[in-house]
């Protein structure tokens, strides 16, 4: 039972991650009807907006600190941030060590923005394409923002460490009943799969609640008829692109203490988070969801010991053999609707 | 004139395809050794292989995607396929690369024929993330589980302890075919700076190239080739009117399959070694490329995208700044560092993202890739008013839409 436990909580937070790109690419589909290829590279760049506000955290200049000397009796210099220096030793070390929660907010109003460009820039000319071509044209788009990343940060994954309050384990077990050590789980996991959740609530009450929500959802329905009820619909999908885009940002710029931004983590996540739409169903925001903490689930269940000696290789292969079964049994995937993308 | 049942346009149109193939080592390389322009040469044979076995394997895509309209993401696990083909055989048999291609050829057709039959049951994007399933799936599993079979990480390769039954004592230790061994040069003659290689694997390659694309050119003018075409414009019109398109477009997905397991195995007949990273979804990305790039649904451009693509990966590579420098120093230096500042985005260890923004514009601004660009300058010159693309579009159909809808 507690490994059961274990492996649901292994898979929460992977899942999360396909959850949420997931839900970006499902809005972006069925808002503007765009396959976006370059969804992972949205995921990537907000892992890289977190790197980047650590560095500019860790600014310093040297200064002679009058209470400490080195050992030949000299003032001692020490390196001081910034922050430090303005919001004084507590608060500032509070910022600096905060810094992947710090990124958050700065990578909302980036990745709004980077959305807005690419939309009005770039998609906006392929409406009216095959799917194949906005398939092709956001694919080289995704290649083209991967290599600006490689050029300014490099080819190795970089360390981004989580605040220390959160890091480490704790011992899960011992709070639902039990054995110590059963469960251990690491705090950031935790973190991470709240922080999904409550996003995910986040967009669905925005659409649900919100009138601006209501319109984008009859603008999904049918377009033309919310157009003629005198709405500017363009304008709003553009705004849940950039939402989207937003979503798959913060995203990952909450992954990157679990697993070391890289240039070619967002095309490792978009083929994942690909399948998993598809599993969910084309075009259905909850499928996408379910489907995501799903696949995470199945994929931490298949990589344990005893299924992989009972099945060799299962691990490697679970995703995309779940994929293609549902592909073949339930077309529209888990909870698609008709009519969409059939041919 | 008319050879192998070939109308007298195409036999033309096939004259000079052997002609520029069999040409490529003098062709490619213009620029005197020694000279400031002469990176720009790629008449070597590593290079020119790569040229051959890539134009295959973009052929064979064409012919599934060209015509179909089918896209494909998987197509690499049939190269990586043919390559694990082919070396087995040089474990077991001996180095002669007259044993591997077939099989290479037989069982990434087997292969095909499993993945196209459960694949084709969907078209669209949900074709296209099956096929990417599939690919995925035989590159983790040839990572992890297979490696009794593939040697996982390390590669398939050759060792002395492999029983190679037919090796005689003085039979070649490199691939070679009765006795041509592919890594030779059977001439190297220079002329006044002027150096040119003639390579055995080249000449081979290039004869299986031209082989393959007469291939190609038959199914493209075939009743099959025009049902394929139908299936691409209209298929549910084809569904009214009776016709069971399954087999047509699995026929298809098994001759691209095929085409994809000979380049792979021709791959392991140039280097004899097999890596499952030739499997891995971007490499089924690149023949989409060098398909797009060049012009889907042509003759031409598969060949042309491959040729592009596999020049710049070469040549843009190997730019580094002391080049840069030597093409700049006539300018002030300002001017030079400027320029070689921003060249260090496109040349060197970035040519990808040269290749990404290629790739943009011409999905952009030329759907139907290089030939159109060709074709529309040609109109420029005639100064015609274009009509249905002037006399040449027999050879290059007018691009349609790449997915049936």
């Amino acid at each position: 039972m507690d490994a059961i436990i274990l492996q649901i909580l292994n898979g929460l937070d992977k899942g999360s991650a396909y959850a949420l790109i997931a839900l970006g690419l499902t809005l972006i589909f069925g808002t503007l009807g765009v396959v976006n290829f370059a969804h992972g590279a949205l995921f990537m760049i907000g892992a890289f907006v977190a790197v980047t506000v650590q560095r500019f955290l860790g600014f310093s200049f040297e200064q002679i600190d009058p209470d400490k000397t080195d050992f030949l009796g000299n003032p001692l210099k020490v390196k001081v941030t910034y922050v430090e220096s303005w919001f004084g030793p507590e608060v500032g070390g509070t910022i600096v060590d905060w810094s992947v929660p710090v990124a958050v907010l700065v990578a909302i109003p980036i990745m709004l923005l980077v959305g807005f460009v690419m939309e009005r820039g770039l998609i906006k000319h392929f409406y009216k394409r095959p799917h194949a071509d906005q398939i092709l044209v956001t694919f080289g788009l995704a290649i083209v923002l991967q290599e600006l990343i490689k050029y300014f940060y490099g080819a190795n994954p970089i360390q981004t460490p989580a605040p220390s309050a959160f890091k480490g384990s704790f011992d899960f077990g011992v709070l639902v009943g039990f054995d110590p050590n059963a469960i251990i789980y690491p705090y950031w996991r935790l973190v991470y799969f709240a922080f999904a959740v409550v996003v995910l609530g986040a967009v669905f009450a925005f659409l649900r609640f919100t009138t601006f929500g209501m319109v984008v959802r009859a603008g999904m329905a049918d377009r033309e008829t919310v157009g003629l009820l005198g709405i500017n619909i363009d304008k709003r999908f553009t705004i849940m692109f950039g939402i989207a885009a937003a979503v798959a940002g913060i995203a990952g710029v909450m992954y990157t203490p679990i697993l070391s931004p890289n240039y070619h983590m967002g095309m490792d996540f978009l083929v994942l988070s690909f399948v998993v739409v598809v599993v969910g169903g084309m075009g259905s925001l909850p499928g996408a969801v379910a489907a995501g903490f799903l696949l995470g689930i199945l994929q931490s269940f298949a990589s344990m010991n005893e299924i992989k000696s009972l099945i060799p290789g299962i691990d490697q292969v679970i995703i995309y053999l779940v994929a293609i079964i549902i592909l073949l049994t339930r077309p529209r995937g888990l909870l698609g609707r008709a009519g969409v993308m059939e041919d | 004139m008319k050879i192998l049942g070939l109308s007298a346009k195409d036999t033309r149109f096939l004259l000079i395809v052997i002609f520029l193939t069999l040409a490529t080592p003098i062709l490619l390389q213009p620029f005197p050794e020694g000279s400031g322009l002469a990176t720009f040469n790629a008449g070597y044979p590593d290079l020119m292989q790569r040229f051959a076995i890539f134009g295959i394997f973009a052929i064979g895509f064409n012919i599934l995607f060209g015509l179909t309209g089918y896209l494909s993401f998987g197509h690499a696990a049939f190269l990586g396929v043919g390559s694990y083909t082919v070396v087995w055989m040089y474990k077991l048999l001996d180095y002669n690369v007259v044993w591997g291609l077939p099989l290479a050829v037989i069982t990434s057709g087997i292969f095909a024929l499993l993945i196209g039959f459960v694949s084709l049951r969907r078209s669209g994007i949900y074709f296209s993330i099956l096929t990417l399933a599939f690919a995925q799936m035989s590159y983790n599993l040839a990572y992890s589980v297979l490696t009794p079979i593939t040697n996982g990480e390390t590669g398939l390769q050759v060792y002395s302890s492999d029983s190679q039954v037919l090796l005689g004592a003085s039979e070649p230790t490199t691939p070679h075919f009765f006795g041509i061994v592919m890594r030779d040069n059977f001439w190297q003659p220079n002329f006044g700076g002027w150096q040119f290689t003639f390579n055995n694997g080249y000449y081979f390659t290039a004869i299986i190239a031209i082989i393959v694309f007469y291939i190609s050119l038959r199914i493209f003018r075939s009743p099959f080739g025009l049902m394929l075409r139908a299936i691409k414009t209209n298929q549910t019109r084809l569904n009214y009117t009776g016709i069971n398109t399954r087999p047509y477009t699995l026929a298809a997905f098994v001759i691209s399959g095929m085409y994809a397991g000979l380049a792979g195995g021709l791959m392991a007949a140039m280097d004899p070694l097999a890596g499952a990273e030739r499997m891995q979804w971007t490499a089924s990305g690149e023949v989409v490329l060098m398909v797009i790039l060049g012009g889907a649904g042509t003759l031409m451009g598969p060949i042309l995208g491959a040729g592009f693509i596999k020049y710049f990966e070469n040549i843009f590579s190997k730019i580094n700044d002391q080049i840069l420098q030597g093409w700049f120093s006539w300018m002030p230096d300002w001017l030079s560092g400027l320029l070689i500042e921003i060249s260090h985005f496109f040349v060197g260890k970035s040519w990808h993202l040269t290749l990404g923004l290629l790739f943009m514009l011409v999905v952009i601004f030329l759907p139907g890739g290089l030939v159109e660009a060709g074709q529309r300058i040609a109109r420029l010159f005639k100064k015609k008013p274009p009509e249905n693309g002037g006399k040449g579009s027999d050879h290059h159909p007018q691009p349609a839409p790449h997915v049936a809808e």
